[in-house]
């Protein structure tokens, strides 16, 4: 045997795929790990083979939290990797938009299956931009343009469709309804594997909530619009200069401005005197103003075209 | 010997996999694998990816299985270590970093050996998704030389972590179960058995074998030499080490968690499978080698089991084309496998029109590690650091801490900055509460007796967080949440010869900025402890949530130099710049974001 027809057969059976692939992903305390447990018991109770690998060590911190479950396509077949290689997931499915779009690379291009919640969690490091009119550094794909770009996409309000049901919480089991509607396992086991999961008292809840999930995705619908995360402002903006008059006569060195700069570009000079140590830092927040005791600042935002304020 | 009579899993059939396996994370398995093999005490410090083993432990009969958290690596390996000496099995748990703490009494125990068995598991980090570097425990194994198991899978973990207690009777030698993040956190199936008793074994009164002195050390260490070579003969005949046989054209020898890898990628091929790396089954890996055409390594991280095949004078090829650095993935493998031409190169990605966002971790809403981070940047200092969720300080907004070490580093990074007599700036050391109690007590009374001015401020949350909130000796709880001793921290700082010690509440801003000044100007050590509880562990804590009145913010973004996740912006503008907003349901009413603004929009949530 050649190394060729190794290799072609080494090829074909990795994509004869003997494995399913879900990659289940969202942020810290969204219920990432609760949904893969699910179903990976679900799994093993169809008598599949089943690997369901995470990484959750920054989960808490509001990092990216992520899970891999790969299980058999049929009983007897082997799961090997506990990681979904890139390009491999068959389904993927994410409680929060931008981080649905991060692991689009892991979805297969021709047969994957999409379902993000449209749900947005800004992470404080999006609004780290004091320039004039700065935008977030959120996600600015939309939910059509994504689900035009994958073979099978839904992108859904779970958190608004739990909270008509009356329990935001149930945001996770409406997308997990959502999931069973393009796995082949059958509905009653789907709720008996839940209701080992969800807390004692939420069954009733938890199961409209599957239901309403996985119904939604035979109903018509139209991809729910998004909160612009945008002010509704034109992108080109004025260029605006800032200039700082500092009254150096006013000023007794208490360094409160200098303390509290966010940029770091103020310091006291060899006189004790407060000076703008890096004009191209200084973002014109006007900080310093509003807290030096003695006015000895004064912050000037200079444009010939400077739009109103909101 | 050799017990390794454990049923594979797919010896077993589906109908039992339905039924009897239950689904246990690669750690929960070598917990449930210690607990069969009837280990009697455990202990460890916490350290992600390991923390679960002792968690896991800690839910078994506390009759049956003494699990506990130790100070850190070292006192768990010591205390292991007696207990072995007590003729009962012992386990001591921890991650990769932890072993360099427990280095001393492990490079001497191997030495003595054992009486009960005693297993160390040690969980590597191939691709730092949780540590300060990825260092290969392999390496220390044969620095050690002491025997290492490598499972694939939960179900190995499981099983390779009771043999390794047999292993280690049977030997008389220590013995390290090496795992891995990723192993340590898949969930699998996994066929469980019942506990055994091991027999009552009396103390072994022999000073020639339990006390190293040179004289006994010189007559143990032939017997460690010796040791290997059996070790060695006992992995070549073992069914651990796994000769696949497939195709002969080219064969891989591979460990742990990169065969799951191959398997997936080249599932036709002649594999030999290790289940140790350190001692090498030299004449198995011969064999095998003999009987292919090319023979390629497939290891993670270092070219352990490459060197030594090399060494036996084996034309063999790994790291050429496998990374040295980070973990694998099929994806790796296949690259590899292409680069040496044993597979068609993977298929151009398809071209995805996005842009993904960043979202670095962050502290939590009502951090009360924030507080103390706004004193020290506003005190201009310089500041070192140390491992916790405090170590997130480092980045922007907060950037208030210059270096970063390893658990303990902090207060002696700082008393030698102070004696290079270099600084011009204040010198604070950060360090919180549970590593303060692992390694920061010598370095305090090394600063003490120096007699150097620097600061040390204890980030006194109460608990051991960044694991996911363990206890120690300073929460006043144990491993099973019972009432233990309470360590005082300021005690231990006066009673160690520190004489300027205050305590401050952690979300008083103004206090934290005038007891780190004044800290700062004290001659000689200083400490401050911030004591406001973690967030998150043991209870979350919730008070009454604030909320930013919009037509009283002028945009100045104050706040958000706090790095609160709980505070972004809100559509609105202000002279050119976003007002902000706070989620409520994330605020926990810390109120610094209160304190720190200038127009005083931030107000209490009106019932």
């Amino acid at each position: 045997m050649s190394i060729e027809t190794i290799a072609a057969e080494a090829d074909a059976v990795t994509a004869d795929a003997l494995t399913r692939n879900v990659l289940i992903v969202g942020v810290g305390g969204q219920g990432v790990i609760m949904i893969s447990k699910v179903l990976a018991l679900l799994c093993q109770t169809q008598g599949l083979q089943v690997k369901q690998s995470e990484v959750h060590g920054m989960a808490k911190r509001g990092g990216v939290v992520f899970s891999h479950v790969r299980f058999g396509a049929k009983a007897g077949d082997p799961v090997w990797s506990p990681t979904i290689p890139m390009g491999e997931a068959d389904v993927l499915i994410a409680m929060e938009w931008a981080e649905g779009v991060r692991w689009l690379p892991f979805l297969r291009a021709d047969t994957g299956v999409f379902i993000a919640d449209t749900q947005q969690v800004i992470p404080p490091f999006a609004c780290r931009n004091r320039d004039f009119f700065a935008e977030p550094a959120y996600a600015t794909e939309t939910p059509s343009e994504i689900v035009g770009q994958v073979s099978d996409g839904f992108a859904l309000d779970a958190g608004r469709m739990a909270e008509e049901l009356g329990n935001a919480r149930a945001a996770n089991t409406i997308l997990l309804g959502t999931l069973s509607a393009s796995l082949d396992f059958p509905l009653d086991d789907w709720l008996s594997v839940l209701n080992q999961f969800v807390p004692k008292g939420t069954e009733e809840i938890n199961r409209r909530a599957f239901l309403l999930g996985r119904d939604w995705v035979e109903t018509p619908r139209e991809n729910p619009a998004m909160p612009a995360p945008t002010p509704a402002l034109p992108i080109a903006r004025p260029g605006i200069d800032v200039r700082l008059e500092i009254t150096r006569s006013w000023c007794k060195s208490c360094d409160i401005c200098v303390k509290l700069c966010p940029e770091r570009c103020l310091d006291l000079d060899d006189q004790q005197i407060v000076r703008l140590k890096d004009p191209d830092a200084c973002t014109g927040c006007r900080i310093c103003e509003w807290l030096c005791p003695d006015f000895a600042i004064a912050v000037h935002h200079e444009t010939p075209e400077r739009p109103h304020s909101a | 010997m050799n017990k390794m009579e454990a049923v594979r899993p797919d010896d077993r059939s589906e109908d039992q996999a339905r039924t009897q396996a239950h689904p246990l994370t690669g750690n929960e398995a070598i917990a449930r694998g210690a607990w069969e093999a009837g280990v009697k005490v455990a202990s460890a410090y916490p350290g992600t990816p390991s923390t679960e083993i002792l968690e896991s432990l800690a839910t078994y009969d506390a009759d049956e299985v003494n699990a506990e958290w130790s100070t850190n690596e070292k006192v768990a390996v010591d205390v292991a270590i007696g207990a072995s000496f007590q003729g009962v099995r012992a386990l001591a748990a921890m991650k990769h970093v932890g072993l360099n703490v427990a280095a001393d009494p492990v490079m001497s125990q191997t030495y003595v050996g054992v009486n009960g068995g005693l297993v160390l598991a040690v969980c590597d980090d191939p691709g730092i998704h949780s540590s300060q570097n990825e260092q290969d425990t392999r390496l220390f194994c044969r620095l050690a030389n002491i025997p290492v198991l490598e499972p694939s899978d939960a179900q190995e973990a499981l099983d390779f972590t009771r043999l390794a207690f047999d292993i280690s009777e049977e030997f008389d030698t220590p013995v390290i179960l090496r795992a891995t993040t990723r192993l340590s956190h898949t969930r699998s199936p996994v066929f469980t058995g019942p506990r055994i008793t091991p027999e009552d074994k009396p103390f072994i009164d022999d000073p020639n074998k339990n006390v190293v002195l040179p004289a006994v050390a010189r007559v143990r260490h032939p017997f460690v030499v010796e040791r290997e070579a059996r070790l060695q003969r006992y992995f070549e005949a073992s069914p651990l080490t796994r000769w696949e046989k497939g195709d002969t054209t080219y064969g891989i020898i591979t460990n742990g968690t990169s065969y799951p890898y191959v398997k997936e990628v080249v599932p036709g091929v002649s594999v030999l499978k290790l289940a140790s790396s350190y001692p090498l089954a030299r004449e198995t890996v011969q064999a095998f080698c003999d009987s292919v055409e090319k023979v390629l390594v497939v290891e993670e991280l270092e070219p352990f089991i490459e060197t030594e095949v090399k060494a036996m004078g084996i034309k063999a090829e790994g790291k050429v084309f496998f990374p040295r650095c980070g973990e694998f993935s099929p994806e790796v493998i296949r690259a590899g496998l292409a680069k040496a031409g044993l597979m068609a190169a993977a298929e151009e990605s398809h071209e995805w029109n996005i842009k993904p966002i960043l979202r670095p971790p962050v502290l939590c809403a009502g951090c009360p590690h924030t507080g103390g981070y706004m004193a020290l940047r506003a005190l201009d200092a310089r500041v070192t650091g140390d491992i916790g969720c405090y170590t997130l300080a480092a980045v922007e907004p907060l950037r208030a801490i210059d270096t970063n070490v390893c658990m303990g580093a902090s207060i002696g990074n700082a008393v030698g900055m102070a004696k290079a007599g270099t600084e011009t700036k204040p010198i604070v050391a950060t360090i919180g509460d549970s590593t303060f109690l692992h390694s920061g007590i010598p370095p305090l009374i090394d600063a003490v007796y120096s007699d150097v001015d620097i600061t040390v401020l204890i980030l006194d949350n109460k608990i051991t967080a960044m694991t996911g909130g363990q206890h120690h000796p300073g929460t006043g709880k144990n491993l099973r949440g019972q009432d233990a001793h309470q360590v005082d921290f300021e005690d231990i700082c006066r009673s160690v010869g520190v004489t300027w010690v205050r305590v401050v509440d952690s979300y008083d801003l103004g206090a934290l900025y005038r007891t780190m000044r004044e800290a700062a100007a004290n001659k000689g050590v200083s400490v401050v402890i911030s004591n406001r509880p973690c967030v998150l562990d043991p209870v979350k804590i919730k008070g009454p949530a604030l909320r930013v009145a919009a037509k009283d913010c002028v945009a100045c973004q104050a706040c958000m130099n706090l790095g609160c996740p709980a505070i972004t912006w809100s559509d609105e503008m202000y002279d050119g710049h976003h007002k902000v907003k706070i989620d409520e349901v994330a605020c926990m009413g810390c109120t610094l974001c209160a304190q720190v603004c200038p127009s005083d929009c931030v107000q209490p949530v009106s019932p």
